[in-house]
């Protein structure tokens, strides 16, 4: 069965990289995952078309879940979320939850073959408090 | 020339031939460009410092292709605009510019009149208002760009939407910012103008010293 896709939209390329290796330890290879982080220009920010590219890349029939940091990051994945597909679009969740801990409990969630709102439920738990 | 004048005169799609829509864009561009290092003092205040040189790489990229955006008709153009503006500037400003030119796409006609255009203003606005998640008051360019377009709505003229988009953003100073980084800063967001308040007011002012000439 499909697992759902985690995608990582960091301002800092480090932040994201980082934040896909705690991923893959957990959860080796099962899961669909990329990361992205920095502006069109290489700098600090993000980038509306490497994140639609991660969504490509980190795509599944099961869906993605998209683990932000900060404001623009949040902007961006929503804005490249409604620019998909309409048969893909609903398919495709920003999680309200902290980058790091969200994606690592999110891919987790995943590998045990939970469906996208499952995912996103977990996640989100670690805004809840 | 009065705006409506301007907006209604046979021509391209803007109301405008192709060497003024050429001018117009150039010197949109060059407003935001010129003004790079403002806007980022402005945003090394109350956010991350990268405003002036986000939109900077923004509308170079439109100057680089200023003859295939001068000869397309309006909707055309604010459609390949947004799409640059987005792939370019980054963050939530390209996104939210970004928004703005393609919601002003979508509902601009190839030939507009004073109130279609005013009335694709109206949903360019609200396009920003739902990416932004955020409405007037909030220390963010919705504070410039509201106004305006209720001012152009109701007829003003250039000269009052001129002067009503440089007032707003300087209106932004003693606000507490709610929104976006600026947020974070608390009370220390207060006595600073908001960048892409200002940002969006040089848009307004150079886009108006186009339609006043003559």
């Amino acid at each position: 069965m499909a697992k759902v896709g985690i995608v990582i939209v960091s301002h800092s390329p480090k932040v994201a990289e980082g934040a896909a290796d705690m991923v893959r330890q957990m959860v080796g290879e099962e899961v669909p995952l990329a990361w992205t982080g920095g502006n069109p220009a290489g700098g600090l920010g993000t980038s509306y078309e490497a994140i639609s590219e991660a969504i490509r890349k980190a795509w599944s029939e099961a869906g993605v879940a998209i683990l932000v940091d900060l404001g623009g990051a949040e902007t961006n994945s929503e804005m490249a979320v409604e620019m998909l597909p309409a048969e893909r679009r609903a398919r495709v969740v920003v999680c309200n939850a902290p980058i790091v801990e969200g994606a690592v409990m999110a891919a987790t969630e995943s590998a045990g073959g939970s469906s996208l709102e499952r995912v996103r439920a977990v996640a989100e738990e670690l805004s809840a408090n | 020339m009065a705006l409506e004048e301007a907006m209604t005169s046979p021509g391209g799609g803007t109301g405008l031939d192709a060497g003024r829509t050429r001018k117009l864009i150039a010197d949109v561009a060059r407003s935001v460009i010129d003004a790079a290092d403002e806007l980022t003092a402005l945003d090394a205040a109350i956010g991350d410092g990268d405003h002036g040189e986000n939109m900077k790489r923004g509308f170079e990229a439109i100057l680089a292709d200023l003859d295939a955006l001068s000869a397309m008709p309006a909707p055309e153009l604010c459609r390949a605009i947004g799409a640059k503006l987005l792939s370019t500037v980054g963050g939530a400003s390209g996104a939210l510019y970004g928004s703005f030119f393609l919601a002003l796409a979508k509902s601009l006609p190839v030939e507009p009149s004073r109130a279609s255009a005013a009335a694709a203003f109206g949903d360019a606005v609200d396009a920003v208002r739902a990416r932004g998640k955020s409405d007037f008051g909030e220390k963010t360019m919705l504070d410039v760009l509201i106004p305006v377009q209720r001012i152009f709505a109701t007829g003003g003229d250039v000269v009052a939407i001129r002067q009503a988009a440089r007032k707003a953003a300087e209106a932004t100073i003693p606000i507490l910012a709610t929104r976006g980084r600026a947020s974070f800063l608390g009370e220390r967001s207060i006595g600073h103008m908001d960048p892409g308040a200002r940002s969006s007011a040089l848009m307004i002012d150079a886009i108006c010293a186009q339609f006043g000439e003559e």
